[in-house]
């Protein structure tokens, strides 16, 4: 699953344009206002004794009760999805996002083209639960009984625990649809602040009580799926009412924050005071400043800011050993191996992180969005290749696929003028026509420039200078702004395709320049072979791109999905095409995974990843740590 | 495109094959010239356009790994990279092709010619030519002809071209390059050529490779070799070379292409052009070297009746499915893959099974005619000693058996069934008039014929026994190579029959020692694939107690009533060659002397044997095959009976005695195998 960005950044395409995106932000953040009611007696106000204030707690984005706003078996906020309408037309609904209450009028004969779908042939999903399919909870009475005796919130609701049993991963959103649910948290417990997480995680030791640590349940790795073999009762420790900017220095430019805040709400806030992160995973929605910690997470623009762990300053975590933090804030450090490495991928294994301190940086004064067209996906990665040698990425740059290109271009909403179609074909005509690009060969670089204005527009120059060596032609702002929106409603779209007996997925691996070419096609080639072994009907969607730029190698993201009608068990067949495709990226250099983290659904390859020693390294962490595995997800070893 | 597919070891008769079209009809049909100008469009892989010889070259020169080696080479040698890049464009000169579709169409409207005067038909299996055709869309494609004839190549570009399917680039060996004019046709028609050997020579090796694989890589054009490295003079297949394949499926193990398709392709002719060169080359008598002119007084061959050819394409093997489960591609993660390096141990065993599958998958879809069964049958009479032959009626007779024997072992044998058997026999008699003879209604080789009809008016001094003795031999050995064309649909079975033979007891664990023994032996002589000796076993006693010869329990292994026919045929089968290995370990024992080199190792052994034959100690004038010497004196070197010193003689060979003796016994049923395995340890 793709990691959805923010529902505002979308559309601040430059300066002037902040103080409109800025208020746009705060109407969502209003559509998220309200508050849950709280139904369920178990639930408890009680005031963290922590330091801060109680004065934010009405621009809360994510309640306690999650399925308030949220789906319950699919992406995102209930208030949106893609349908098609009753002209047969696609439609993205709500008002949240540039594209919601659009008309996209390419997408059905997209559909229909790559997927074989038909409008006749729905695979709707269960609309509510029955309440018959969640297991009642196993609990351990002392246990729950010191917890009431804290004031922590804590909640048995069968809603409440079914939310928090598994991330988006395509089989876990599968039998949700079908009303399937295995095993669940028995509990579902709201610390306010580091303290409570203090108090919970000594009374799970002290009862033997096994605790899954719950951030913004992005998950693509089966990380927050409970072990069936858990017999302990299980505990979904949610971070997401630990949410605070505990303050920030901007004589040092950090900010130091509660783990549970999610991506849109830090920025959000950061950028009241004039700063931000730009730590922008396509998650940033939902996925919690922990989760990131947790899962050595990835963002957009790490070409400027960095990737989690060059952004991070200090963390402070709870673990069954106590809590483990250093003494000081000092911005590198030669004591040892470095310790916040131990917590950064720990994945919930070793304890819940509750506060970080990162960097921030001004809130820059101008973005600009770009495209450029290559005649190949050959040429593409040569020129990404170029620039990354010259050590001169913008914030972002993403070359897609052929496939992808064209996928894009279903997405375009329908035009308000005559003239904007005019310009279009007269676009489409020159690239292909005049230029002599091969419709069904070219592809696309999006771009995102951000900085000063005047080091903006150079930089602009020298990338489109590079990409001209390699044949590649400006294509324009609207095309790059389209590509970065398709990063976020393709999770959307993904609900929408599994409405049509479509299931599909992505996945990525990071992997050297050399092998980029060689693994893009050896991969998509290996899906498709594996789709057409197992009885898959129509061909695969089976596509690609480069997603980040590094020194020594780049990031790449795989998109597969295909019709399932006429098989028995598609979930079943689609975890083996993924799980050979990644045999594959294997085999070809890439690993096994550059930011959605192993979990448990990538952990059989882990051994041969790390090595046995890395690996009894690992283990024995977790032995000293947390010896009686009461942080038992099982994720990682 | 499985790789089970390549061969499968269960019931032989099941094998489904392809049916013939004749191409030589339509030949004989239309216009020679206007088949050579006719419009050829082939579809090329993935659509892409072949690539000009010289934009070829220039890419290999231009290469990361080229680049690597020339400036390895120049800081090691001292000499400026300059230097060093000009003897690598040198190389490249001396090796690349110049492949132009006029030359082609000069060889089709020739060979259309020299076809129609040489065979009555050239049968192809259109099915495995769509296989084909689909592969080279799909995949860069590997062709693997098996090698009979100097004929085999231009054959199957003819082929390619008839069928309007991309031209192969073809590896021939140097030798060729010495006719001069027909070099450089060939290489006009895509040939590209290589050195014998150049072991040491990094800079030829990168060269040779990276050529290689930028035509494997980009898809330009199938690359076709031979797998047995040359031409078999004995008809059998030889074991597999692996230097070009191990180049071949570098792009896929390195991840450069998804798949490699390797299609085996089988040429069986009914009569080899070179019949009785090769019997010669066989006995000693040395071949003229590849020249023109040499070529032209072939010409004489034109005049005569060679059959039929059979060519089959062979099912695509993915190079994919047979690295499946069988290599660790990870491995090439951590080096760079423009530095060459060594192949590791699972690599080259990977690549060597494969050879073995490959070679295997050729001889399963070689056609065998009516006359190799009738070869074994009379060869078998003579070396019994049936000086006057056998009746006519009698060899149908045994044909016939031989026949339902062999198709229930799987052979691909094209019995015309339309005709009687005595009309079977005696057509394929007349086809091969210059091999045997029928005196009387007796059939029997024509091994007397030199001999006896001495005219009055000559000096009978002329002829010395040991010229007699050649003579005889050089239609002994023509014969047997049409017999060791069925050897690989008889050898399992027949390794178990000579195990049972010599076991002293009915033991399956004896038998199965003593098969294992001789499998181990003959491992150089036939193609046995490494590591299968259970399976092969297994396959030998299913294939005879299906014909109902054999009875296998648990613990025993019985001989039928009725298998006893089989089992002598087979036993007979293989007997020239234990005989020959033996007399190969009494010449080690009796003459090997300290300073015996490898080269002088076949003139020795040579007038050893000659002399032992002419005393009537040896049944087997075939013995006398040098190929047979060198394949045993390869096994006792594999097997460390005997040792080559590398002293100041280069390759001196030192006998150990008493393993060599106790191998010699082991032969001849004297030992117990286990003991002869022992010593082997």
């Amino acid at each position: 699953m793709d990691h959805k960005h923010g529902s505002s950044m979308a559309s601040n395409s430059s300066g002037s344009d902040r103080q409109r995106v800025a208020q746009q932000r705060l109407r969502i953040i209003a559509g998220h206002l309200q508050r849950p009611v709280d139904v369920d007696s178990t639930i408890r106000a009680a005031e963290c004794k922590a330091q801060g204030t109680e004065t934010h707690v009405e621009e809360k984005t994510v309640p306690k009760r999650r399925q308030e706003i949220m789906k319950w078996n699919g992406w995102g906020y209930s208030d949106t999805k893609f349908l098609f309408n009753k002209k047969g037309q696609a439609e993205f609904t709500g008002k949240r996002y540039k594209l919601s209450g659009m008309i996209i009028p390419a997408l059905k004969e997209w559909m229909e083209g790559t997927f074989g779908t038909n409008m006749q042939h729905k695979s709707p999903a269960t609309p509510i639960l029955t309440s018959g399919a969640v297991q009642p909870p196993t609990l351990n009475e002392a246990f729950v009984e010191e917890l009431t005796s804290t004031g922590i919130p804590f909640s048995l609701d069968a809603e409440d625990r079914v939310f928090r049993a598994h991330g988006h991963c395509l089989h876990e959103i599968f039998a949700l649809r079908e009303g399937k649910v295995g095993r669940v948290p028995d509990l579902v417990v709201w610390p306010n602040c580091h303290n409570d997480v203090v108090k919970i995680v000594e009374l799970a030791c002290k009862h033997g009580v096994c605790l899954i640590p719950y951030g913004g349940g992005t998950s693509v790795s089966s990380g927050l799926e409970c072990p069936p073999e858990e017999t302990r009762s299980i505990v979904s420790l949610d971070t997401s009412q630990m949410n605070r900017i505990l303050w920030i220095d901007e004589k040092n430019l950090t900010a130091h924050m509660e783990a549970g805040i999610v991506g849109q709400d830090l920025e959000r806030l950061l950028n009241e005071s004039g700063y931000c992160t730009g730590h922008e995973p396509d998650s940033m929605e939902f996925s919690s400043l922990g989760g990131w910690v947790a899962t050595r997470a990835s963002g957009m623009k790490k070409n400027i800011y960095g990737n989690i762990e060059d952004l991070v300053v200090h963390v402070r975590m709870v673990t069954p050993q106590g809590v483990i933090e250093k003494s000081c804030q000092g911005p590198r450090m030669s004591i040892g191996p470095d310790i916040h490495h131990f917590i950064l991928g720990s994945e919930g294994t070793l304890g819940v992180v509750t506060e970080v301190t990162m960097k921030i940086r001004p809130v820059p004064e101008y973005q600009k969005y770009g495209s450029v067209v290559f005649p190949s996906f050959e040429q593409g990665v040569a020129c990404l290749r170029e620039v990354a040698k010259q050590r001169c990425a913008p914030a972002s740059i993403r070359l897609m696929d052929n496939e992808q290109f064209k996928f894009g271009h279903a997405l375009k909403p329908q035009v308000s003028s005559m003239f904007t179609s005019f310009l279009d074909g007269l676009k489409t005509f020159y690239i292909t026509k005049f230029k002599g690009f091969e419709p069904n060969s070219l592809c696309v670089a999006t771009l995102l420039f951000e900085g000063g204005r005047e080091k903006v527009l150079q930089h602009e120059k020298q990338v489109y200078d590079i990409a001209a060596k390699f044949g590649g032609l400006a294509a324009g702002e609207d095309n790059g702004q389209r590509g970065y929106m398709l990063t976020f409603v393709i999770a959307y779209l993904r609900d929408l395709g599994m409405d049509y007996y479509v299931i599909g997925e992505s996945f990525e691996t990071s992997v050297p320049w050399d092998r980029v070419l060689d693994i893009c096609r050896n991969v998509k080639a290996r899906i498709t072979r594996e789709c057409k072994d197992k009885g898959v009907q129509f061909a695969p969607l089976s596509s690609c791109r480069v997603t980040q730029t590094y020194d020594a190698g780049a990031c790449v993201y795989f998109y597969f999905a295909f019709n399932y009608r006429g098989l028995s068990d598609p979930v079943h067949v689609y975890d083996e095409v993924e799980h050979a495709a990644r045999e594959e990226i294997l085999a070809n250099g890439g690993s096994l995974s550059h930011h959605h983290g192993v979990g448990k659904l990538r952990k059989e390859w882990m051994r041969e990843a790390v090595s046995n020693v890395g690996m009894g390294m690992l283990k024995s962490v977790k032995d000293y740590v947390d010896p009686n595995n009461i942080f038992g997800n099982r994720n990682l070893l | 495109m499985a790789s089970g597919a390549v061969y499968s070891h269960r019931d032989p008769m099941l094998k489904k094959r392809d049916d013939f079209e004749d191409i030589l009809e339509e030949r004989r049909n239309s216009s020679d010239l206007r088949y050579a100008l006719r419009c050829y469009t082939p579809l090329f892989y993935k659509g892409v356009a072949p690539c000009k010889p010289s934009m070829l070259k220039s890419m290999v020169l231009q290469s990361d790994q080229l680049h690597y080696v020339i400036n390895q080479v120049s800081k090691e040698t001292g000499r400026e990279t300059g230097v060093v890049q000009d003897e690598a464009s040198a190389i490249l000169e001396e090796m690349a092709h110049t492949l132009q579709l006029s030359t082609v169409r000069f060889f089709a409207f020739t060979l259309s010619k020299v076809f129609k005067s040489l065979f009555r038909s050239i049968c192809v299996n259109e099915e495995g030519i769509q296989r084909l055709q689909q592969a080279i869309r799909e995949h860069p494609v590997v062709l693997l002809p098996s090698h009979r004839s100097y004929m085999d190549f231009l054959l199957m570009s003819y082929l390619l071209y008839t069928y309007d399917l991309t031209l192969p680039v073809i590896a021939a060996g140097m030798d060729f390059m010495g006719m001069k004019f027909v070099g450089e046709m060939l290489r006009m028609s895509g040939a590209f050529f290589i050195r014998r050997s150049f072991g040491g020579d990094k800079l030829y090796w990168a060269v040779f490779s990276e050529y290689v694989k930028t035509m494997l890589k980009n898809g330009f054009a199938p690359v076709e070799f031979f797998l047995e490295g040359t031409r078999s003079r004995t008809s059998k297949s030889l074991t597999p070379k692996l230097g070009l394949l191990n180049i071949a499926m570098d792009p896929f193990l390195k991840g450069q292409v998804f798949d490699v398709n390797v299609v085996p392709v089988s040429i069986s002719y009914e009569r080899i052009l070179e019949e009785t060169l090769y019997a010669r080359e066989l006995l000693g008598i040395p071949k003229p070297k590849e020249s023109t002119s040499g070529l032209f007084k072939a010409r004489k061959v034109l005049s005569e009746d060679y059959g039929s050819i059979h060519v089959y394409f062979g099912q695509p093997v993915s190079v994919r499915s047979l690295a499946e489960g069988r290599v660790d591609r990870c491995q090439f993660n951590l080096v760079p893959r423009h530095i060459p390096s060594r192949a590791d141990e699972d690599i080259h065993s990977f690549v060597n099974d494969s050879a073995y599958k490959l070679v295997r998958a050729q001889e399963e879809n070689m056609v065998l005619k009516p006359w190799v069964l009738l070869a074994s049958l009379l060869l078998q009479n003579q070396a019994a000693g049936q000086k006057q032959g056998v009746a006519l009626d009698e060899l149908t007779a045994q044909a016939v058996w031989l026949r339902d024997l062999s198709r229930q072992y799987g052979a691909f044998l094209h019995w015309p069934d339309q005709m009687s058997p005595s009309e079977v026999v005696s057509s394929s008699l007349s086809l091969h008039r210059g091999l045997v003879r029928i005196c009387e209604g007796k059939v029997q080789l024509a091994v007397e014929q030199e001999g006896a009809p001495v005219g009055p008016g000559e000096p009978r001094s002329t002829v010395t026994p040991e010229e007699k003795l050649l003579s005889q031999a050089v239609i002994v050995l023509s014969c047997a190579s049409y017999r060791n064309q069925a050897l690989h649909v008889f050898l399992r079975p027949a390794l178990l029959a000579s195990a049972i033979h010599a076991a002293s007891s009915n033991q399956k664990q004896e038998v199965f020692n003593g098969f294992s023994f001789l499998r181990n032996m003959f491992s150089n002589e036939f193609i046995l694939c490494p590591g299968a000796t259970v399976q092969d076993f297994e396959e030998a006693c299913y294939l005879l107690v299906k014909t109902g010869a054999l009875q296998v329990t648990e613990q025993e292994v019985l001989v039928t009533e009725g298998g006893h026919r089989t089992l002598a045929f087979l036993i007979s089968m293989l007997d020239p060659f234990l005989q020959g290995y033996q007399v190969v370990c009494r010449f080690l024992c009796e003459e090997a002397t300290e300073s015996l080199t490898e080269k002088q190792f076949i003139p020795a052994v040579r007038k050893f044997i000659i002399k032992h034959l002419l005393a009537g100690r040896l049944r087997h004038a075939e013995v006398l095959s040098s190929d047979l010497q060198k394949n045993s004196l390869a096994a006792f070197l594999r097997l460390g009976a005997v040792q080559r010193i590398k002293g100041v003689d280069q390759g001196t060979l030192k006998v150990n005695t008493v393993m060599v003796n106790s191998l010699e016994d082991t032969l001849g049923g004297k030992l117990p195998t286990q003991k002869a395995v022992a010593a082997r340890l």
